[in-house]
């Protein structure tokens, strides 16, 4: 029968000894930083963009095998992607290419994390390059209306 | 006369919610209890009784309703009195909780003694509740705060204390009588010396040694003292602050409103009569009832057994947990310096991994930082796992526990 420690498949178990993308960016274009007060999580994101691509990404910081497993996805999925492309990225995205689509509400926050300073992240670096102030103020209404 | 052993025995059958299964049918195993305490019927049907036959608001109607409950809510005041031994049952106010009566003295009394350059005193091992309001009233009052280190050992560097005192400009030490995350038993008495041989006001955070040891004010000589009911079987959102009446006295109040009031002009108030100085707005009166019915269990048992039946459990817990390769725990090892409370990692597997997977076994243990994160700093982790015990654990749940972290080995290939 199904359970919620079935979530510890081969797959997370690994990413959480193995992470990919794990480390940082010395001369990153942007960074962010956001952790998870219940628990502690803590992630850092560090990405290179050129030509409006995302052309590296990594991320650093201590998690749980949840926390590091869907970090290291969203990186992966995240690597060769525009920033449009980027932005549009959604919780299912991560979720689903690690079988976490019916996580309990307690830990969905740990596997959602690393997207929320992915996000912060690029909503960060695209207001740092925008001068259209109107385009500002509705990027920061999408940022606030994510979670 | 009833053993020791058969009357913790039958304690159990006194806590309804351990009849319960979790998951998948597995029954109950309740190791949280430093974060809260399951209830048993006494508690919960004392609060019954209350809204049944006697809810009225107190202090202040004439009818009998009114007359009955303020006697069970200032029954409870003598009954706390006489558990923790305090002489002056004026000195003894009801706040929500642990949390909320420090703040109490960070406000009422901090607000009004603490000055510009003047020294607070906490330490590595404080629970947030008793490090955020001092943050917050010495930032006000351009004040500095400082910290009793801890050794490797979980136990505090007194040595600290004497350098931070001898500057000369120390007002409050502020300590708590037990770890929330280690469990170590704070040396009080000679944290209290000190402090009185150089002048400096004590508080003491007893959220966690109420509940699991014999506490004797008048003994410890502290001048603030602070509880909470939800950690010692009573209901949620019911707490006590202690504060010995000569400081009382000094104090400003926290809330205006009702029932804290003499009489009230247009512009100008003069105060109620302690402690009700300290009480405004109607109190949370079934609570404070229901906190006596848990205060009578406590009496009955005795502290004294119910601290020689938590080391027995500690014990236990130690040895079979040390036995467990990759198990690290944290604190010291000796059982007479702390309480039923074990926090440890298990190889490199996160806190929040850890208790998922033994959740699936029915066991209820913490994970996380236990608002303690200066004490994670200083231990150089993001979490741990940790396991609390009451009178109502057994050797058996921590039998379990033990088991159940096999599979946590075996998920996680250790």
């Amino acid at each position: 029968m199904s359970s919620n420690a079935d979530i510890y498949h081969e797959m997370i178990v690994d990413y959480s000894r193995n992470p990919i993308n794990y480390g940082e960016i010395e001369n990153h274009d942007v960074t962010f930083h956001d952790s998870n007060p219940l628990c502690g999580d803590s992630i850092d994101i560090d990405m290179k963009i050129d030509e409006n691509k995302v052309t590296d990404i990594k991320f650093h910081g201590k998690g749980c095998a949840i926390c590091m497993a869907c970090s290291s996805v969203l990186t992966e999925i995240t690597k060769g992607k525009t920033l449009e492309e980027a932005r549009a990225l959604e919780k299912n995205d991560v979720l689903s290419e690690l079988g976490l689509e019916h996580l309990q509400a307690v830990r969905i926050k740990c596997a959602l994390l690393s997207l929320k300073v992915l996000k912060s992240a690029l909503y960060t670096y695209i207001g740092k390059n925008l001068e259209d102030t109107g385009d500002v103020d509705k990027l920061k209404e999408e940022a606030a209306n994510l979670y | 006369m009833q053993s020791t052993e058969s009357l913790f025995e039958n304690i159990r059958n006194d806590f309804p919610i351990l009849k319960r299964t979790v998951r998948d049918n597995k029954p109950l195993v309740y190791l949280d209890n430093a974060s809260t305490t399951q209830k048993p019927n006494q508690v919960i049907d004392s609060i019954t009784d209350y809204y049944q036959n006697h809810n009225a608001n107190i202090h202040r109607a004439v009818y009998a309703l009114a007359e009955e409950a303020t006697e069970a809510y200032e029954a409870t005041r003598d009954k706390i009195a006489n558990f923790v031994n305090i002489k002056n049952r004026q000195e003894i106010i009801f706040v929500r909780g642990t949390t909320e009566a420090i703040n109490l003295v960070a406000y009422a009394w901090g607000r009004t003694h603490i000055k510009e350059g003047d020294i607070i005193v906490t330490t590595e091992y404080e629970h947030h509740s008793n490090i955020v309001p001092w943050q917050l009233v010495t930032q006000e009052k351009k004040a500095k705060l400082e910290y009793i280190g801890m050794d490797d050992n979980g136990e505090l560097i007194l040595d600290d204390l004497d350098k931070i005192l001898a500057t000369g400009k120390v007002k409050l030490v502020t300590f708590s009588l037990m770890s929330n995350v280690l469990g170590t038993i704070t040396d009080a008495e000679k944290i209290i010396e000190k402090c009185k041989a150089a002048g400096v006001l004590t508080l003491i955070d007893g959220a966690q040694a109420v509940p699991h040891m014999k506490v004797d004010l008048e003994k410890l000589g502290c001048d603030f003292f602070a509880f909470s009911g939800h950690k010692m079987l009573g209901p949620t959102g019911i707490g006590v602050l202690w504060v010995k009446k000569s400081v009382l006295e000094t104090m400003s109040p926290f809330h205006g409103g009702g029932d804290m009031i003499r009489e009230v002009h247009k512009y100008e108030t003069t105060w109620n009569d302690l402690p009700y100085k300290f009480e405004a707005g109607t109190p949370n009166i079934a609570d404070v009832v229901g906190l006596g019915a848990a205060i009578d269990y406590l009496t009955k048992i005795g502290m004294d057994n119910v601290r020689e039946h938590e080391i027995e459990l500690t014990k236990y817990a130690i040895e079979k947990l040390s036995a467990v390769k990759g198990l690290h725990i944290y604190g010291t090892k000796d059982i007479s310096k702390r309480g039923g409370v074990i926090s440890f990692n298990f190889a490199d597997v996160h806190p929040h991994d850890v208790a998922q997977i033994i959740d699936e076994e029915g066991i209820a243990v913490r994970s996380g930082h236990h608002c303690a994160q200066v004490l994670m700093e200083r231990l150089n982790v993001a979490a741990t796992s940790r396991a609390s015990f009451y009178i109502y654990n057994t050797k058996q749940d921590i039998d379990i526990l033990v088991n159940s972290l096999n599979i946590v080995a075996k998920v996680f290939k250790l």
